[in-house]
């Protein structure tokens, strides 16, 4: 788009002069590109305007050296202003393709209506519109949940049609590649809570009891949790993204024409692969737990790993355990709902995918936190 | 071979209260290559979707040998999807299965074939469609051509009567557009199915259409059906004439 002609830049870009049949003489001159700053329009329309009984606008561009886009866009102005003042702007002073641009840029008349228009809406209806949307989303929760109890119900009369191979790779996924993770952070919580009892229970020399707060809380709270968490941002959303993605590249619809129902092929063997790899990952994570809340018991309270670990198991209940897990595969469910359901509903693009994931994680944590507050408050009803 | 196949009946589709096309009315005859053309936004692929059962019709229906398929129960609707093959823009294989998976999962779903038959069967569809040797390739392991042909293996895993192809020669190029066409004339012929094609590439439309319907975005209804080549010789309306010869307006 640039045109250059060897000449030394100026540095006077625009001049505007009158001549004596009144007309507007506009001189162009130096270089006129988006790179090197244009001259504001403002001044040229003032100078314009002040002009009382202008017969017509000649333009001279003898020495313009080199143009873009930012020329034309300037000249466009002109062309509005002297159309508006009904002045006749002569073009044959301009260079060739400068001209043809202008041409191509007015040829086709704008498209008023295409104009995207901002609404003010009033605040009324702008929480009215809210709670729909906020109803529909239920809308849509409840009958997915829905759909998935009737897939499992298919499954349990054996009527379920995937393939045994997406389940075990499913499993695999979220089972054992999960461990190493699950490692880390269970260790580093159980080593963080039993700081935070070291500190406090020191000061009655009863550290040994550091034992009996890792064990139940791991045991009863942490552990599950931690796990529900982990898995939330590893599989729930990796699941979101794969159905997400499946959507967008078609491959659901390919299933549909199939007759072949998304809910149980794809759906089913993920939700299945959760719900059973949970509670054994929350198991895993109260041991690791434990064993970092003893690491900090023997390192720095200087207590005895067997008396530690005795202490641990005298502290310890069945009910504990079983507690965790009842939490466990209730999370475990909610976070397959979360991530499955996020991943079906996927829109048709690239952004509704990455939109698909982190809404798969967010729900899912909220679904954990609350459900885990609704069940301490039934535990604590219940006294167990 | 003249006895009608798919009815489109008075269908009108429409995104919520967005109008998409209303009123289409055709008829498309056993063993036909009928084109569904029309330009950019004008609802082809929706109308496509409509026909496969991928999305319901506002008002109208669709009609299988006479039978409606919008009506239909949910079972009943699936069986008859079961006749339709459906190679999908991208070719939708199923990019966590090979292949040889992608062509089976039909066969392994709808008939009580040994494995080993079925492989037979998956290595024949492949080889037609010029795969042979690519089973144990994943999708995302071949070109975007041979994924659109992988995607054709797949759509006729189990010889359907009904065929459609949604932008087949979108993205590919005039060779592999042209080899692609040459196969559907030879399928056509040779399986004795009915072909529905949602296309706007002219070469294409000439060299295999049988029969046609224009759909315009601007009135949204159809504006004719009809062969395409005798459409371009014939038709009055300026719209269809300037679409089939690019703007030119002259046959």
């Amino acid at each position: 788009m640039t045109a250059t002609k060897q000449v030394s830049p100026t540095e006077d870009q625009l001049n505007l002069r009158r001549l004596a049949d009144n007309s507007l003489v506009i001189r162009f001159s130096g270089n006129w590109r988006m790179q090197d700053g244009l001259p504001s329009f403002h001044e040229a329309k003032k100078q314009i305007e002040s002009e009382s009984g202008l017969k017509g606008i000649t333009f001279d561009t003898q020495g313009l050296s080199s143009w873009d886009s930012g020329f034309i866009t300037f000249l466009l102005k002109i062309n509005e202003l002297s159309s508006r003042l009904e002045i006749e702007a002569d073009e044959t002073g301009l260079p060739d393709g400068v001209r043809r641009l202008l041409h191509l840029a007015t040829a086709v008349p704008e498209q008023k209506d295409a104009r995207r228009k901002v609404v003010r809406e009033w605040l009324v209806s702008q929480i009215g519109k809210k709670a729909m949307a906020g109803a529909a989303g239920a809308k849509d929760m409840v009958t997915f949940v829905g759909e998935a109890v009737q897939a499992f119900l298919d499954l349990a009369r054996g009527k379920a049609r995937f393939r045994k191979t997406d389940l075990w790779l499913t499993i695999q996924q979220c089972g054992a590649q999960a461990l190493p993770i699950v490692t880390l952070i269970s260790f580093l919580v159980g080593l963080i809570l039993a700081f935070v009892g070291a500190v406090q229970l020191k000061q009655f020399g009863a550290q040994i009891y550091v034992a009996n707060l890792v064990g139940i809380g791991m045991a009863r709270e942490m552990g599950a949790l931690m796990t529900a968490i982990i898995m939330a941002g590893r599989t729930g959303a990796a699941f979101a993204a794969q159905l997400g993605t499946m959507r967008v590249n078609q491959e659901i619809d390919a299933l549909t024409t199939l007759g072949i129902a998304p809910m149980q092929f794809l759906v089913l063997p993920r939700m299945l692969a959760l719900m059973l790899m949970m509670p054994l990952l929350c198991l895993y994570a109260d041991l690791m737990g434990i064993l970092g809340g003893a690491f900090v018991g023997v390192t720095m309270l200087d207590l005895g790993i067997v008396e530690y670990f005795n202490q641990t198991k005298e502290a310890l209940d069945v009910t504990d355990f079983v507690i965790g897990l009842i939490n466990s595969a209730i999370f475990g469910v909610l976070v397959a709902i979360a991530g499955c359901m996020r991943g079906i509903q996927c829109g048709n693009n690239a952004a509704a995918v990455g939109n698909a994931a982190t809404s798969a994680v967010v729900t899912s944590i909220v679904f954990i936190v609350v459900s885990d507050s609704l069940l301490t408050l039934i535990y604590n009803a219940l006294e167990v | 071979m003249a006895e009608p196949h798919i009815t489109v009946q008075n269908l009108t589709m429409a995104y919520g209260s967005f109008l998409i096309q209303r009123d289409l009315d055709f008829v498309i005859k056993r063993g036909d290559i009928f084109i569904i053309m029309g330009g950019s936004g004008c609802g082809k692929s929706t109308l496509l979707r409509h026909m496969i059962g991928l999305k319901s019709p506002a008002k109208g229906d669709v009609l299988y040998e006479g039978q409606s398929f919008w009506q239909a129960d949910t079972a009943h609707r699936n069986r008859m999807m079961r006749r339709f093959g459906v190679l999908f823009q991208s070719g939708a294989l199923w990019s966590s299965m090979t292949l040889a998976e992608n062509v089976a999962l039909p066969l392994e779903e709808y008939t009580d074939l040994r494995p080993k038959q079925i492989k037979e069967i998956v290595s024949l569809k492949l080889a037609l469609v010029g795969l042979a040797g690519f089973e144990e390739f994943y999708p995302s392991e071949v070109s975007g051509g041979m994924q659109k042909r992988a995607g054709l293996a797949r759509a006729m895993a189990m010889d359907p009567d009904i065929l459609f192809f949604d932008e087949p020669s979108a993205g590919l190029d005039p060779i592999s557009s042209k080899r692609l066409d040459d196969l559907i004339l030879e399928l056509r012929d040779s399986l004795g199915a009915t072909v529905v094609v949602v296309t706007h590439e002219l070469a294409s439309i000439f060299a295999i259409a049988t029969n046609s319907v224009f759909l315009d975005a601007e009135t949204k209804t159809m504006l004719a059906v009809g062969n395409p080549k005798i459409l371009l010789k014939e038709s009055p309306n300026p719209k269809i004439r300037e679409f089939l010869t690019r703007g030119d307006g002259q046959a």
